[in-house]
C-alpha cells in the first residue's frame, strides 16, 4: 500500500502548514470572527511580527551621563581612599595634619598636609600603592601633597566615562531583551551625551528607568560589637558622629539603614521604608559591585514581595571576599546599595563566592536590581534630555518601495518558474510560498526582531531555495533525457540533486552558525539567524514537500509517459 | 520541454587567463581608487562612508506644512547633501529628524576636538537650512512657527552624532565573516578537496573585493546594510561553487581517462542551465530592487546586484581555474590514486559519493 505513506507524509505537511499559518496570522488569544477579516488579519499579523527599528521606528531617547558628578565623585572617592591609605599606617611621620578636597567648576583636586613633612616621597609611595591615581598630577608644597586632575587628563576621564556608560545602558537593554537598538554619541564627545533609539517595547517606563537605575553595590564592615550582642544602630546622624567623637574619619562612613516592611496587603509594594536608623561602617568596602559575576532574583516561596537577590563574585573578588570573612567571624557586615544598607548581618562561617542582598522585593523590582547589578555600575546619574518616538530610520516610503520591489521579484520568479518548468513548476511555488510562511512562522516562534539584514537572509534563503527547485528539475530533465522512465527519473533526481543541496546547505549553515557565535549581538546575528532557519526549513520543503506532490502524481496517474518539467 | 541549454559547449578554462585577468584589472582600479582617493590632498575618503560609520550631524525641523520624507530627501540631495536619513516623529508628527554624514572628509569624530564639532555642527546646519528653504523661509532665532507667519519652518534643534557602527561592529563583522569562511573551507575540504576549498574561498574573497572596489570607484555610500549585502553574497558565491564542484565529484569516477580540464570543463556547462536560471532569477529580482527598491535601499541593492553577478561569474572564471591549478601542481606524485577506485556508474547516486581524487591536468 504505497499510498498510506504518501498520506502521512501530506497529513506532517499539512499539519506543519496550519501551525505555520496559525502562528503568522493568528491571534495569541482566543479567535473571534474578527480574526477572520482582512483586516483582523493584517492586525494579527503586525503583532506577531517584531519590526525591528529600522523598519518600524521606535524610541529616541537622548539622556547625558552627569560627568561633572563622575568626576566629583571620582576625585572624593580617591582622596577619601587616599587619606585612609595614609592613615593605615601606624608610623608616626604618617599623621594627617589636614586634607583639603575640591571638586567644582572644572576643578578636581585633593590634598594632604602632614604633621610632619620629612617623609613625603613615603607617603606618596604608601597612597599610590593603594589608589590608582593614573591620571592625576602630584605636586608637593611645603608638608603638603596635592593630586590635581588637569584639563586633558578630565576628558580623557568623560570620554572613557560615556564609553562605559553606554556600554552598560547596550548589557542592560540587551538583557532586559531589546532586539538591536542603536547607540550613538550625541554632540562632542566631552558633552556626556548618548542617543538610544530602540524598536517599541512594551514597557518603555520601566526600561527608562532600568537604564538609569544606579546600582552600587558594597559589602562593609560595620563598626559593632561583634555576635551575640546585637548590631549597634543609631537613631540618628548625630548620634552616630557622636560615637566617632564628633567627626567622621576617612576610614569610616555613616550610612543608613532601612529595614523593609512586610508587605501590609497582598499585591501591595512592600517599598516603604521603616523609620531609618544608622549604622557606621569601615571604608573601603571589602568588596564592591565590580567584583560581581552573577546576580539573580531568587524567591524562597515564590510569594510576590517575597524576592531576594543572590550575587556571586568573580575570582579575584571571591578570594578577598574569603580572606576578609576568615577573619572577621561573628563580626557584622552590611550590604550597601546605592549608600543604603539593605541588610545586616553577622559572619557565621568564611563565605568566598557568593552572597544575597535580603529584604522583601517584589519581582520586578528583584529582577531589575538583579539585571542593572550584573550589568556594572553607570559611572554616574543619568538624566533624560529629550524623548521622542521615532518612524523607521529606512524611512516608512523607502520600506514601502522595498517590498513593493520585492514582491515584484518574487512574482517574476513564480511566473517564470511556472512558465519554464510546467506542471512541476507549481511544485516549486509550493515550496516556495511554504518556505516562505514557515521561516517567519519560526522567528515569531522563537520572537526574533526582523530588521534589514534579516531580510537579506530572508532573500539569501528564498534564493536558495529556488536554487534547490531549479538543481532538482535539471537533474530530472537530465535523467529523462537520458532515457530513464518517469518515476526512476524522479528517484534519481531526487537523490543526486539531494547530494548537492545538502552541501550547499550544511556549508551556508556552518559558516551562519558562526557568523552567529562570532557576530555579538547586532545586524550580523540577525543575518545568521533568519538565514539558518530559512536553510532548515528548505531542507523540508524543497525535498520532502516537493518530492511528495511528485509522488501524489505518479501514484494517481501510473501510466504517464509524458512528464510535465 | 524548453531547454535552450541542451548540448552548449563551451571551453570555459581555457580562456581562463582572460577572465583572471579582467578581475585582476578591476581590482586594480578599486585599488587605485582606494589608494588615490586617500592620498589626493583634499581628496575624499576611500569610501564613502554614511552616517552609520563615521556620524555627523542630526538636525531636528519642525514644519508647518510638513513635506513627505521623499520631498526632503530630494530637497537635501539637490543641494549636495548626499545620503541624508530622515526620521518621522511619529508622536510629534510636524517636527522631522535629519542625520547627514560628516562633511569634511578628515574630521575623525572619536579624536575630534570641541572645536571641531561646533565647526562640523554649524556647517551642517548650513547645508539642512540651505536644503530646506526651498520649501519657504525659516523661523531664525527667537521666532517661533507662531510668531513668524511666513516661515514654513523652523530648526529646533542641531547636535552633532557619533557612529553607530564603530569601529567595534565592523570588526566584529569582518573577524566573524573571516571565521565563517574558515569553517567553509574545513567543511569543503573534508567532503570534496582542499584544493576545491582553496578554490571557493578565493572565489569569495575576489567577490567582496571587487564588490568594494565598485563601492570605492563609483563612490557608492556604505552604510550598515551594506554589510547585510556582503554576508548575503558570500553565502552566494559559495553556494554556486559547490554546485559545480558537486558536479565535478559526480563526473570524477564515471570519466577516467579524461583529464580534470575537460571534466571540469564538461562539468560548467552541464550545470549552465541551472546556473543561469538560478543566477538569473535572482539577479532579475534584484535589479527590481535597484530599480524600484527607491533611494535609501540603494546601496544595499547595488551591492547585492554586482556581488551576486560576481558570484556567479567567479564560480566558473576563479574558483574552478584555481581548484585545477591547484591539483595540477600537487598531481603527479597522486595520479597512481585516480586508477585505484573503480567507477561504477550505473547509479549516479552512489558513486558521487566518493571524494575527488585527484588526476591528470591536461594543457
Amino acid at each position: 500500500m504505497k499510498r498510506t505513506g504518501l498520506w502521512i507524509r501530506t497529513g506532517v505537511i499539512l499539519a506543519i502548514t496550519l501551525i505555520g499559518i496559525y502562528l503568522v496570522f493568528g491571534p495569541r488569544r482566543m479567535p473571534t470572527s474578527a480574526d477572520f477579516t482582512w483586516e483582523g488579519i493584517k492586525a494579527n499579523l503586525a503583532a506577531n511580527i517584531n519590526l525591528g527599528l529600522d523598519l518600524k521606528g521606535g524610541s529616541h531617547l537622548v539622556m547625558r551621563v552627569k560627568l561633572d558628578d563622575y568626576l566629583k565623585t571620582v576625585t572624593e572617592n580617591n582622596a577619601q581612599a587616599a587619606l585612609s591609605a595614609i592613615s593605615d599606617s601606624t608610623d608616626p611621620k604618617f599623621q594627617v595634619a589636614n586634607s583639603a578636597t575640591v571638586a567644582e567648576n572644572g576643578n578636581y583636586s585633593f590634598n594632604a598636609t602632614l604633621a610632619d613633612g620629612t617623609n613625603l616621597d613615603q607617603v606618596a609611595e604608601a597612597v599610590k600603592k593603594k589608589v590608582d591615581l593614573q591620571n592625576w598630577n602630584e605636586s608637593r608644597s611645603g608638608s603638603t601633597i596635592s593630586w590635581t586632575l588637569g584639563a586633558a587628563a578630565q576628558n580623557v576621564m568623560k570620554v572613557d566615562a560615556v564609553t562605559q556608560a553606554k556600554k552598560i545602558i547596550e548589557s542592560r537593554i540587551n538583557t532586559y531583551g531589546v532586539k538591536e537598538p542603536t547607540i550613538q554619541n550625541q554632540g562632542s564627545p566631552t558633552s556626556g551625551q548618548i542617543l538610544l533609539q530602540m524598536p517599541g517595547v512594551d514597557d518603555p517606563e520601566r526600561v527608562k528607568s532600568l537604564i538609569g537605575a544606579e546600582s552600587n553595590l558594597a559589602l562593609m564592615k560595620i563598626v559593632s560589637a561583634a555576635n551575640p550582642a546585637p548590631v549597634t544602630t543609631y537613631p540618628t546622624i548625630d548620634a552616630a558622629k557622636a560615637s566617632l567623637g564628633g567627626t567622621v574619619p576617612a576610614n569610616r562612613k555613616i550610612l543608613p539603614y532601612a529595614e523593609r516592611d512586610e508587605p501590609t496587603a497582598a499585591g501591595q509594594a512592600p517599598d516603604q521604608k521603616k523609620p531609618t536608623s544608622y549604622v557606621v561602617v569601615e571604608y573601603p568596602a571589602v568588596v564592591d559591585g565590580s567584583e560581581l559575576r552573577n546576580a539573580e532574583a531568587v524567591s524562597r516561596t515564590g510569594a510576590q514581595g517575597d524576592y531576594q537577590i543572590t550575587f556571586q563574585f568573580k575570582p579575584s573578588g571571591a578570594q578577598k571576599f574569603g580572606d576578609w570573612t576568615g577573619k572577621n567571624i561573628n563580626n557584622y557586615m552590611a550590604v550597601v546599595l546605592n549608600d543604603e544598607v539593605k541588610s545586616a548581618a553577622f559572619i557565621k562561617s568564611q563565605i568566598f563566592d557568593s552572597g544575597e542582598i535580603s529584604g522583601k522585593f517584589t519581582k520586578q523590582t528583584a529582577e531589575d536590581l538583579a539585571l542593572t547589578l550584573k550589568s556594572g555600575a553607570l559611572p554616574a546619574k543619568i538624566v533624560y534630555q529629550e524623548e521622542r518616538t521615532v518612524g523607521p530610520s529606512l524611512g516608512a516610503d523607502s520600506i514601502r518601495s522595498g517590498v513593493e520591489a520585492s514582491l515584484g521579484g518574487l512574482a517574476l520568479v513564480i511566473l517564470f518558474m511556472l512558465f519554464y518548468y510546467r506542471g512541476s513548476g507549481v511544485n516549486a511555488v509550493v515550496a516556495l510560498v511554504l518556505n516562505m510562511l514557515l521561516t517567519i512562522a519560526a522567528l515569531v516562534l522563537i520572537r526574533s526582531t526582523l530588521t534589514l539584514p534579516g531580510i537579506a537572509g530572508l532573500i539569501l534563503g528564498i534564493g536558495m531555495a529556488v536554487d534547490s527547485n531549479v538543481l532538482i528539475f535539471e537533474r530530472i530533465r537530465e535523467e529523462l533525457k537520458a532515457g530513464f522512465d518517469i518515476p526512476t527519473s524522479i528517484d534519481l533526481g531526487f537523490d543526486r540533486a539531494f547530494v548537492t543541496i545538502i552541501d550547499t546547505h550544511i556549508t551556508t549553515i556552518i559558516s551562519s552558525v558562526i557568523l552567529y557565535m562570532a557576530g555579538g549581538a547586532g545586524p550580523i546575528r540577525g543575518f545568521a539567524v533568519t538565514l539558518i532557519l530559512g536553510l532548515l526549513i528548505n531542507l523540508f520543503t524543497a525535498v520532502f514537500v516537493s518530492r511528495t506532490i511528485f509522488n501524489w502524481e505518479l501514484s494517481l496517474r501510473p501510466k504517464m509517459t509524458k512528464m510535465s518539467i | 520541454m524548453l531547454n535552450p541549454f541542451d548540448n552548449f559547449h563551451f571551453d570555459w578554462l581555457r580562456r581562463r587567463r582572460i577572465f583572471i585577468g579582467i578581475s585582476i584589472a578591476i581590482m586594480l582600479a578599486g585599488l587605485a581608487s582606494a589608494v588615490g582617493r586617500e592620498l589626493a590632498p583634499g581628496g575624499t575618503d576611500s569610501f564613502n562612508m554614511g552616517v552609520d560609520f563615521k556620524g555627523g550631524t542630526i538636525v531636528t525641523a519642525k514644519f508647518r506644512n510638513r513635506p513627505t520624507d521623499d520631498e526632503i530627501r530630494d530637497a537635501l540631495n539637490k543641494s549636495g547633501v548626499g545620503d541624508p536619513v530622515i526620521q518621522t516623529s511619529t508622536n510629534r508628527p510636524d517636527e522631522v529628524l535629519i542625520k547627514i554624514p560628516l562633511l569634511e572628509a578628515e574630521t575623525n569624530p572619536e579624536g575630534a576636538t570641541d572645536q571641531d564639532h561646533t565647526l562640523q555642527v554649524q556647517a551642517g546646519r548650513a547645508e539642512v537650512k540651505k536644503a530646506l528653504d526651498t520649501f519657504g523661509q525659516a523661523a531664525e532665532g527667537d521666532a517661533t512657527l507662531d510668531s513668524a507667519p511666513n516661515a514654513a519652518y523652523k530648526i529646533i534643534g542641531t547636535d552633532s552624532v557619533g557612529a553607530i557602527a564603530g569601529s567595534q561592529l565592523r570588526n566584529q563583522a569582518v573577524i566573524a565573516t573571516l571565521l565563517g569562511l574558515v569553517g567553509i573551507l574545513v567543511f569543503i575540504a573534508f567532503r570534496y578537496d582542499w584544493t576545491y576549498a582553496a578554490g571557493a574561498v578565493i572565489a569569495v574573497f575576489h567577490d567582496v573585493i571587487m564588490v568594494l572596489s565598485f563601492f570605492s570607484i563609483f563612490q557608492w555610500e556604505v552604510n550598515l546594510t551594506v554589510i547585510a549585502a556582503i554576508l548575503t553574497i558570500v553565502g552566494f558565491s559559495v553556494n554556486d561553487s559547490i554546485v559545480i564542484f558537486d558536479r565535478v565529484r559526480e563526473n570524477v569516477p564515471m570519466r577516467r581517462h579524461d583529464s580534470l580540464f575537460e571534466i571540469t570543463n564538461d562539468s560548467i556547462n552541464q550545470t549552465l542551465s541551472r546556473t543561469v536560471i538560478t543566477a538569473g532569477l535572482v539577479i532579475l529580482s534584484v535589479l527590481a530592487l535597484v530599480v524600484f527598491g527607491g533611494e535609501v535601499l540603494r546601496s544595499f541593492s547595488l551591492a547585492l546586484l554586482v556581488g551576486l553577478t560576481l558570484g556567479t561569474y567567479s564560480t566558473i572564471a576563479i574558483a574552478s581555474p584555481i581548484a585545477i591549478w591547484w591539483q595540477s601542481k600537487l598531481g603527479d606524485s597522486k595520479i597512481k590514486d585516480v586508477l585505484a577506485p573503480a567507477a561504477k556508474g550505473e547509479k549516479l547516486a552512489s558513486s558521487s559519493r566518493r571524494s575527488v581524487t585527484r588526476r591528470p591536468v591536461t594543457r
